[in-house]
């Protein structure tokens, strides 16, 4: 190639190359758009407006408009003027007509207890609006729940836009008729309890999990390939076997007829059968056996690169076996341990259908009150308030195994 | 034995044997539930103990001879391949984007497109369930394709992706100098060495759907229950043996998709070879 042309062609050649370079970005971000717009339809969006829902404050200003116009100028103390009784009179006569009157009873019934029966029986007995000026003693003579400011307190606090209500009762705070958080009272304060509750089954199984793992990942990856192969199937095959064939057989093998209980029985060890399912045991027993595949294997991908020559090394320097394993071998071991435990405390927080199958009421972790308040009670504000609280948990979590995992690119961890 | 621990000492001998033995019985722990089911399933019996009084397939008649088993398979069928079918198509494209595209965006549209395997099911369902019932998505095949396509994505993502890490690019620069079209390569070079890839991620999505309750639990009439949602409410109820016998279709199921996935690695790796 001649310099002349060299020379003559550079300036366009680079721009051309340039172009051609972002061309083939935009075509390859091109590929990834569809994807996303797919995700962002079926997965962002909803998530968001998950989220959304628990702090939308809607039923209330949509039903009661006028009363929560007329209470903007209160300021919360004795009780509100002549006007906002009779704006309440008159959205309560609107709500009954168009049917909507239970939908702001629910919501207000969060606040104070009672309140739903206050404002249907208010809508029951008032029979036309009252004449001007006497709508707060016409309000007061049907409900004397009225004359109270905690009820007007409480209408205010929904008033929206939107609320803390929800978020605070996910975590058993609530605000008193002044708007200081407080302590919920003791029959509301349950969800501590359940995030405990979750929490502790998470770090229970995720303990167990280890303890369990960490030996078949170590006898896997010290074997000839061939043989640890063969014997990966042991944990590949109850891996790929459906969650709920699994959870079945738990429940065959402990229920009160169960082998268990049955051979037990059979050999005259027991007479009466033990009660190894619906508790706390069953719970640990099945969700051990469904997550452990998801500890040894990052555990064994780790172990897998750490050369013998360690080992080898600090033997030959004197170090007694025990001494070599401990300061030699389970430092580099670390890396896997933490993905590993992560792993399976993140899948385990989140679990609903093994703890729904084979544990006890006492055992139902905060999934299973989310989709409680979604399907059975319709407290769509409660469960988003939960669904946040547990989201967040689990993408801390997760953004630390994505700092972890990306410490160690070399080996993917997820399966395969 | 080990090896790599080849100066044995008593030590040694004791740690290593002692590790085979805990290994073997997590390996039972592991095997024993699924090993239990089966014999159970032949019983003439409908008492789910041992020992077994007498064999028969009675179960696996009741199986086959019921119309709501049979409805749910073939629910779980149509919208497990549904589903694979589209994460198969929208992963694969996505794959090959994230493979050429270089951006400081790309670690949080990875994290987006990964998240649907980290979000607790029981969350997406709920979030999904608010946005598409006023959409009238909820009671029919298509909101619940679109929810395991989610939820399926990721995996053909990460394993398509690793497969495009093996492959050599000069392969497809090669016939593109050769004159040939994107479209062209792709079909005649990339697609051919890439399948196996392809075909293990399928799997896996399929796998997914075909395994998933959460959602259907969610968003499913009584005409879309699948074979899981059958299985959830039967487990409820009461164990007939009748599930043991579904639950032994499902583990062959298991099988035949583990024994086809390793058949595609070892071709995967074949062709690795052969490609060096």
């Amino acid at each position: 190639m001649t310099a002349a042309f060299v020379a003559g062609a550079d300036v366009p050649l680079k721009r051309r190359l340039k172009r051609a370079e972002r061309t083939r970005q935009f075509r390859a971000l091109g590929l990834v758009l569809p994807l996303l717009a797919f995700l962002l339809f079926t997965f962002v969006v909803p998530l968001a407006g998950m989220i959304w829902k628990s702090v939308d404050d809607w039923e209330v200003p949509q039903v009661m408009p006028q009363t929560v116009a007329a209470l903007g100028h209160w300021n919360g103390q004795g009780l509100p003027d002549e006007a906002a009784f009779a704006a309440l009179a008159a959205d309560i006569r609107t709500a009954r007509e168009a049917g909507t009157l239970a939908v702001a009873a629910k919501r207000l019934n969060y606040v104070v207890n009672g309140f739903r029966t206050t404002l249907l029986s208010t809508g029951r007995k008032l029979k036309e609006q009252p004449a001007p000026g006497t709508a707060k003693d016409t309000m007061i003579e049907i409900a004397p729940a009225w004359g109270e400011r905690e009820s007007w307190t409480a209408i205010k606090s929904a008033s929206g836009p939107v609320t803390s209500y929800y978020l605070l009762a996910a975590v058993d705070l609530t605000r008193n008729p002044d708007g200081a958080i407080v302590q919920s009272p003791a029959d509301q304060a349950i969800y501590r309890d359940v995030f405990i509750r979750t929490f502790t089954i998470g770090f229970g199984v995720t303990a167990l999990c280890l303890l369990l793992g960490f030996p078949v990942a170590y006898l896997l990856a010290n074997l000839p390939t061939g043989r640890s192969n063969l014997l990966m199937i042991f944990v590949l095959l109850p891996f790929w076997t459906s969650l709920l064939v699994r959870t079945c057989a738990w429940i065959v093998i402990l229920q009160s007829e169960g082998i268990v209980n049955g051979s037990l029985q059979w050999l005259g060890v027991i007479d009466e059968p033990l009660r190894l399912i619906y508790n706390r045991f069953g719970v640990y027993m099945a969700m051990t056996h469904v997550l452990l595949p998801f500890m040894i294997l990052p555990l064994y991908s780790v172990m897998r690169g750490i050369s013998p020559a360690y080992m080898r090394a600090a033997a030959s320097l004197g170090a007694p076996p025990a001494t070599a394993f401990l300061r030699i071998y389970l430092p580099q071991t670390i890396p896997g341990i933490g993905a590993g435990c992560l792993l399976v405390f993140i899948l385990a927080i989140g679990y609903y259908i093994t703890p729904a199958l084979v544990g006890g009421a006492a055992d139902q972790m905060i999934s299973s009150f989310i989709a409680f308040y979604t399907t059975e009670t319709v407290n769509w504000g409660l469960a988003s308030a939960l669904g946040a609280v547990l989201l967040l948990s689990t993408v801390v979590l997760a953004l630390l195994y994505g700092k972890l995992a990306l410490g160690r690119q070399t080996t993917g961890g997820l399966k395969n | 034995m080990s090896a790599n621990q080849s100066p044995q000492t008593a030590s040694q001998r004791a740690a290593w044997i002692a590790t085979v033995v805990a290994s073997t019985l997590v390996f039972i722990f592991l095997m024993a539930p699924i090993l239990a089911i089966v014999p159970l399933s032949f019983s003439s019996s409908t008492y789910l103990t041992y020992p077994l009084p007498g064999l028969s397939l009675r179960w696996y008649e009741d199986f086959l001879g019921s119309a709501r088993w049979m409805n749910s398979l073939k629910n779980s069928v149509i919208i497990g391949v549904a589903s694979a079918m589209l994460s198969m198509v929208l992963g694969t494209l996505a794959s090959l984007g994230l493979a050429q595209w270089k951006s400081k965006w790309k670690p949080l549209v990875l994290a987006v497109v990964l998240s649907p395997m980290v979000v607790p099911v029981v969350i997406t369902a709920v979030g999904v369930y608010f946005f598409f019932a006023p959409l009238g998505l909820t009671g029919n095949y298509l909101g619940l394709i679109l929810v395991h396509t989610a939820l399926a994505t990721p995996f053909v993502v990460i394993t398509v992706s690793a497969t495009l890490q093996s492959f050599d690019m000069t392969l497809a620069r090669a016939a593109a100098s050769l004159g040939a079209p994107p479209l062209l390569t792709f079909r005649k070079v990339i697609l051919p060495l890439i399948l196996p890839g392809l075909a293990s991620g399928a799997l896996f999505a399929f796998a997914t759907s075909f395994d998933e309750v959460v959602t259907v639990l969610f968003l499913a009439g009584p005409e879309q229950r699948t074979l899981p949602r059958e299985m959830f409410s039967g487990i409820r109820e009461n164990i007939s043996p009748t599930i043991t016998a579904v639950a032994v279709v499902l583990t062959v199921i298991s099988v035949c998709m583990l024994s086809t996935l390793e058949i595609l690695r070892r071709r995967n790796e074949r062709l690795k070879g052969n490609a060096e």
